[in-house]
């Protein structure tokens, strides 16, 4: 069986290797053959993992990269992208030039949290860079989480003071909150309690970075609706890590 | 004097660009005497340099028993 293993652990990476180096000569990813265009990278790979696996032994260590996590990763990286771009397809075609970026030196990355970051600040900057180039007429109305407002001012008492159930409390310890992978859920399963439009200027501000005049030129808002609704975003998001993290910390379990 | 609310309106606004003077001074005058808030500025910034570490991590569930076969 070990030569099974060994079989399987280098056929991965050289094919991927060939898929990603195939597609890099495009420029342009929709200048490549239909085999490596929007949705097919995932399919691709998982399909060849199938055959290697029937193949050979079933106890394949987990390589970096792996279909099944490849394909995680790509969902998550989807919907983030498909959120701040708000177009499908632009979205499918971002992630799949992270993607095939990050798999052609795959061997480079020491773990999969140093490859999802590479990937996920890839996508970043190549979603700044689309976001920047688009100049909006101003819409009618934009959708905005106006009938939000009074769950997030239910931090404050009438005379606009914190209430005692609300009131920001020290953390501690935040440097190491960023190490723990149970903080990161919390952190995900917070960002989900956003309704949409104040998670996807929240993500655009503090995610892709991009500054708040150019989230106004690119999403046609006014300031003012930006900064209302970044501040509700932070309040509630402050709120829910204080609850479900920082405070809760605090018990012994 | 500002509020809580309005404390944390102008604390937020100051993630995006560098405050009058005179918002600088009226936060400075209420953090000084609210804990509440001043836990909140230092959060802002918290918050700020959590996202900007953020990645999607691809870990499976804790707590889970793999697969039985």
């Amino acid at each position: 069986m070990r030569s099974g293993a060994l079989s399987v652990a280098r056929y991965r990476p050289v094919d991927l290797a060939g898929a990603a180096a195939a597609a890099s000569r495009y420029h342009d990813p929709r200048d490549a053959p239909a085999f490596q265009t929007r949705g097919t990278l995932g399919e691709r790979v998982n399909q060849k993992d199938q055959t290697a696996y029937a193949a050979g032994d079933e106890r394949a260590t987990p390589a970096l990269g792996e279909p099944a996590t490849l394909a995680a990763l790509r969902m998550k990286l989807l919907r983030f992208a498909t959120l701040q771009l708000g177009d499908k397809h632009l979205a499918e075609d971002a992630v799949q030039e992270a993607l095939l970026g990050a798999l052609s030196n795959l061997r480079s990355f020491r773990g999969e949290a140093a490859l999802n970051t590479w990937v996920f600040s890839i996508l970043k900057n190549k979603i700044a860079d689309q976001l920047r180039q688009r100049t909006r007429r101003p819409e009618i109305s934009e959708a905005f989480d106006g009938n939000d407002a009074e769950e997030t001012l239910s931090a404050f008492d009438d005379r606009g003071m914190w209430k005692s159930t609300h009131r920001p409390a020290t953390w501690a310890d935040p440097e190491s909150a960023v190490v723990d992978h149970q903080f990161w859920r919390v952190f995900e399963a917070c960002l989900e309690h956003l309704p949409g439009q104040q998670a996807r200027l929240f993500m655009m501000r503090e995610f892709v970075q991009l500054e708040t005049d150019e989230i106004c030129q690119a999403l046609a808002i006014k300031p003012g609706n930006l900064n209302v609704t970044l501040h509700r975003a932070r309040l509630k998001l402050r709120n829910c890590l204080q609850q479900n993290w920082f405070a809760a910390g605090e018990t012994p379990c | 004097m500002l509020t809580c609310r309005q404390v944390t309106e102008l604390l937020s606004e100051a993630q995006e660009h560098r405050l009058s003077l005179r918002d600088r001074a009226a936060l400075r005058m209420h953090t000084m005497m609210c804990d509440g808030c001043r836990n909140f500025r230092r959060q802002m910034e918290t918050l700020r340099r959590i996202s900007r570490s953020y990645a999607p991590s691809t870990d499976p569930p804790p707590g889970e028993d793999p697969p039985s076969k």
